[in-house]
């Protein structure tokens, strides 16, 4: 490990890093804009040099090597005026527009000019100016702006996979372009507005709504997919402005799906923000609370507890399904499930229905079998980490399911799962892994694929001592916290299936919905329907009661992510009108049952939730589960596996609500409709 | 230069001649399994001697051949000035109007070859044999002003002999490329005014000498070390 010397302080690090990784270390700022630690290093922006001694020149220190007893110097004169001139030579075609730049506030070419660059221009030429480019609905450009550091090139080539981005000419032609200008079709394209280190790429959504001074930040977890990656809400007022991702190495790195980062438009849209009740004319009528109470035990008081069932949706806290629970068992209702899709999940063994090698795992391991399920659609910041893994070497990939570009080149096994007993990693795996999706267990055979996983995972070495690959993927945030709650049937109660089939027969009179959208509503037959919620969707429809929930951003809320690990969202904002928030609801419905439930603060749903569910009250941190035998033994039909997620941008109400989430289904789900030339 | 993209209106298709496609599977091969992509440059070059100039269909054949994205090639095809992203003519005049040339007279050869051609720098003749363009410096500045025509480089021109260039290419002859004023190569033009002398030969070394005294050196340096200090 060369010991090497930066600013004075000496550090010891491993062979081939660099100098300004060393400096990292040591505690030492190099300003940079190309570099960037998880993309490959170009070393074109030449921000990072510092003065070696014994080197005759200044040195890109993103690119050097530290040697055996290296001398850094990063703030002598040498390397001063060397930045002065390289800061002197980006602002050369760098417009003047600060004022009008969405990226004031938070640019890097700002900050670094003001505490790098000279105190006055001496460039009396005409700038250039350069053709703004189309990257889609997500990211807005101004190119002219470009410093040419090829972040975005690189990370579309490297991270997201699809090499679509580049520069074309040379010199002072140079252009940032995709092909042909079309839109970036990854799921991770608004990333790129992260990593753009000036003004060229900003978000377009959020065009010119706020400078980052004005917001406020709340640090929070994502739940539009079942990753719970670790994002900063933003915002002004009551809106939310918009979402970035944090820092979180053992799920998201540092990067976020783009409908988790947009989707949020769709919270100001089609909100319930006040109770409704539907009146005799058949049409939802806005009502008072009590009143919408009132209507509820009028129907549910001396009603057969078998005769209710209640179904959690997928964006569901762990507070309100504990709560309602609590309340279903009171009312003694054995009729619950938060498994809407009808996914055989086996809530009795954890491992069933985990992660179990963690995310960060993938980076260990050496051969993945993934069964019907697209992580790229499903959870596109997981797939960036098979990819990152593909591109060390040494993985090798096999699918079954739907074959589609996943972004790396994997061995296409079949459509089929019975096809799965035949799959066996390659010889020598260490660690094999199986990536087990919700299309095949949403599914008659569900169980019996489960069962058939659980013992090709045996039987591959899937799971050994110290090493669990066998991993169900989820695609929604509620579903890990509902089956470690247990907010299943009871004893031999109804789950999602028995619940619409009693309820178009007319065995379930009362049909909670928590939120609960993805199910055929137009299965609930006569059945009175308390839908509680946030946004007016599927299950508002059909609802006979409305009672308006919080969302994500609006509540603190437990969420258990598809690894296992509870996490805590924070509350960014108010619920909209009269809407409350979701444990609350149910404990004041549970006052108008006359079955009050003995809690009064969401510090106390806590401690009894996590009285009865000690794992929740284990915040950010993984718990090996116990691996016993589970799955039924069955045939497995030879139907080929559907995928869940047909549409990416649009799953769940948030995302159905939001406009920026509609034109990127239009552009990248709806498949390339050709503009007449008349229809703007 | 300017900004370079591609041409509007575009060939519906490409493919190479199975004579090129054989020259191309020669280059390929010449490169390690994985590493085709090296042969971007080769490629893009035998598809503009194919057909005239670098289409978008032929960008994205040559991707398709190699395995790389269609913008990787993009971007190499917009880089190098010498590929032809628009249709040129059958002959391709680019006169150097870097400082060397221009000292040397290119002006009057630009002039001479708008008025022969009819037709402005960067433009192609309306019968579609000739395209007239500046380059940047092409390197033969010795032989100053230097005209391009296809492969050939005509050197040593001015308007006169430019004009019968033209007028050659026009009546479909083949002329001599090279200086057009008599030079040999770039020999000097006339009599040699330098290097009159015979070259003086280089100093004879006595090597023998010379590890002598390395050897004494190095001797005297051992004994040194060797000696006890004092």
């Amino acid at each position: 490990m060369p010991k090497l010397t930066i600013d004075g302080r000496q550090v010891e690090v491993p062979a081939n890093t660099t100098i300004i990784q060393a400096a990292e270390v040591a505690g030492v700022e190099i300003p940079r804009f190309c570099y960037h630690e998880r993309l490959s290093i170009a070393g074109n922006c030449r921000m990072c040099l510092v003065e070696v001694e014994k080197s005759p020149k200044p040195v890109a220190s993103c690119a050097m090597p530290v040697g055996e007893g290296m001398v850094v110097h990063t703030r002598s004169a040498k390397a001063n005026k060397a930045r002065e001139g390289v800061m002197e030579f980006l602002l050369i075609n760098h417009p003047l527009d600060c004022p009008i730049c969405d990226q004031g506030g938070e640019c890097d070419l700002q900050d670094q000019a003001m505490a790098y660059g000279g105190d006055r221009s001496r460039y009396q030429e005409n700038k250039r100016a350069v053709k703004d480019k189309n990257m889609g609905p997500l990211v807005s450009t101004i190119m002219t702006r470009c410093i040419h550091c090829t972040r975005c090139v690189r990370f579309a080539t490297e991270v997201a996979g699809v090499p679509e981005l580049g520069a074309t000419g040379r010199g002072e032609d140079m252009e940032i372009t995709s092909y042909l200008e079309k839109s970036l079709s990854s799921e991770l394209s608004a990333n790129v507005v992260d990593l753009c280190p000036v003004g060229a790429l900003t978000s377009k959504p959020y065009a010119f709504n706020a400078r980052p001074w004005e917001l406020r930040k709340t640090e929070s977890i994502d739940v539009l997919d079942a990753l719970g990656s670790s994002i900063r809400i933003d915002t002004r007022g009551r809106d939310v402005l918009r979402v970035m991702p944090r820092l979180n190495e053992s799920i998201n790195e540092e990067w976020l799906g783009d409908k988790s980062r947009h989707a949020i438009d769709g919270l100001r849209y089609q909100r319930l923000d006040r109770p409704y009740i539907r009146g005799a004319n058949g049409k939802l009528q806005e009502a008072s609370w009590a009143d919408a109470f009132n209507a509820i035990a009028r129907r549910v008081v001396g009603l057969n507890g078998s005769r209710i069932a209640a179904i959690a949706g997928d964006l569901v806290d762990c507070e309100s399904m504990f709560a309602l629970k609590q309340l279903m068992i009171s009312l003694g209702s054995p009729n619950l499930d938060c498994r809407q899709d009808g996914a055989a999940l086996d809530p009795s063994v954890r491992a069933s229905y985990l992660f179990n090698s963690t995310i960060a795992g993938i980076e260990e391991a050496d051969a993945i079998l993934i069964v019907g399920c697209n992580p790229r659609k499903e959870a596109p910041v997981l797939n960036a980490r098979i990819r990152k893994r593909y591109l060390k070497g040494g993985l090798s990939i096999s699918v079954i399911g739907e074959n589609v570009d996943l972004t790396y080149p994997y061995h296409y096994v079949g459509a089929t799962p019975d096809l799965i007993a035949n799959c066996k990693p390659p010889e020598g795996s260490k660690k094999p892994m199986l990536i087990l999706g919700q299309a095949a267990l949403a599914r008659p055979d569900g169980a019996a694929i489960l069962e058939a996983a659980r013992r090709v995972a045996e039987q591959t070495g899937t799971i050994k001592d110290g090493w669990n690959g066998f991993n169900v993927l989820h695609t929604a945030a509620a579903r890990v916290g509902g089956l470690d709650l247990g907010f299943v049937p009871v004893a031999d109660g109804k789950d999602t299936l028995g619940i619409l089939n009693g309820a178009t027969k007319g065995e379930v009179e009362v049909v909670y919905l928590l939120g609960a959208d993805e199910i055929d509503t137009s299965r609930l037959g006569k059945a009175f329907v308390i839908y509680q919620g946030h946004h007016g969707d599927r299950g508002a429809h059909r609802a006979d009661v409305i009672l308006p929930g919080a969302a994500y951003t609006e509540k603190s809320g437990t969420y258990v992510n598809t690894e296992g690990r509870a996490q805590v969202a924070a509350r960014a904002s108010f619920p909209p009108g009269e809407a409350k928030e979701d444990w609350a609801i149910i404990r004041a419905l549970s006052e108008a049952l006359s079955k009050t439930l003995p809690f009064d603060s969401l510090d106390q749903v806590r401690a009894a939730m996590r009285k009865a569910t000690p794992s929740l009250g284990a915040l950010d941190t993984i718990t090996k589960a116990e691996w016993k035998p589970f799955g039924t033994a069955g045939t497995i039909s030879a139907t080929p596996f559907k995928f869940s997620i047909s549409n990416y941008y649009m799953t769940d109400p948030i995302s159905r609500a939001s406009p920026t989430m509609a034109k990127c289904t239009e552009q990248f789900a709806m498949g390339a409709t050709p503009r007449t030339g008349t229809d703007g | 230069m300017s900004v370079r993209t591609l041409a509007q209106k575009q060939p519906a298709s490409f493919a190479f001649k199975a004579e090129y496609m054989e020259r191309a599977n020669r280059v390929i091969a010449k490169y390690p399994k994985g590493r085709q992509a090296s042969a971007v440059i080769p490629l893009l070059d035998l598809a503009q001697r194919q057909e005239g100039w670098v289409s978008r269909p032929a960008i994205e054949e040559i991707a398709k051949i190699l395995g790389m994205a269609p913008i990787r090639v993009l971007e190499v095809a917009t880089f190098y000035t010498m590929f032809s992203l628009h249709p040129v003519g059958r002959h391709h005049v680019q006169v150097c109007t870097n400082l060397p040339c221009q000292l040397r007279g290119s002006d009057a050869v630009v002039k001479a070859c708008r008025e022969k051609l009819g037709c402005e720098l960067g433009e192609t003749t309306a019968d579609g044999q000739f395209t007239l363009a500046e380059v940047e410096c092409s390197g033969a500045c010795v032989n100053a002003p230097v005209v391009q025509i296809g492969d050939e480089y005509f050197e040593d021109v001015d308007a006169a002999s430019m004009g019968k260039i033209i007028d050659a290419l026009k009546r479909g002859e083949k002329l001599a490329h090279g200086p057009q004023n008599g030079r040999l190569h770039s020999a000097p033009a006339g009599q040699r005014t330098s290097l009159n002398d015979a070259p003086t030969p280089p100093p004879k070394q006595d090597l023998a000498a010379a590890k002598a005294a390395y050897d004494k050196a190095k001797a005297e340096a051992a004994a040194k070390a060797a000696a006890p200090k004092t």
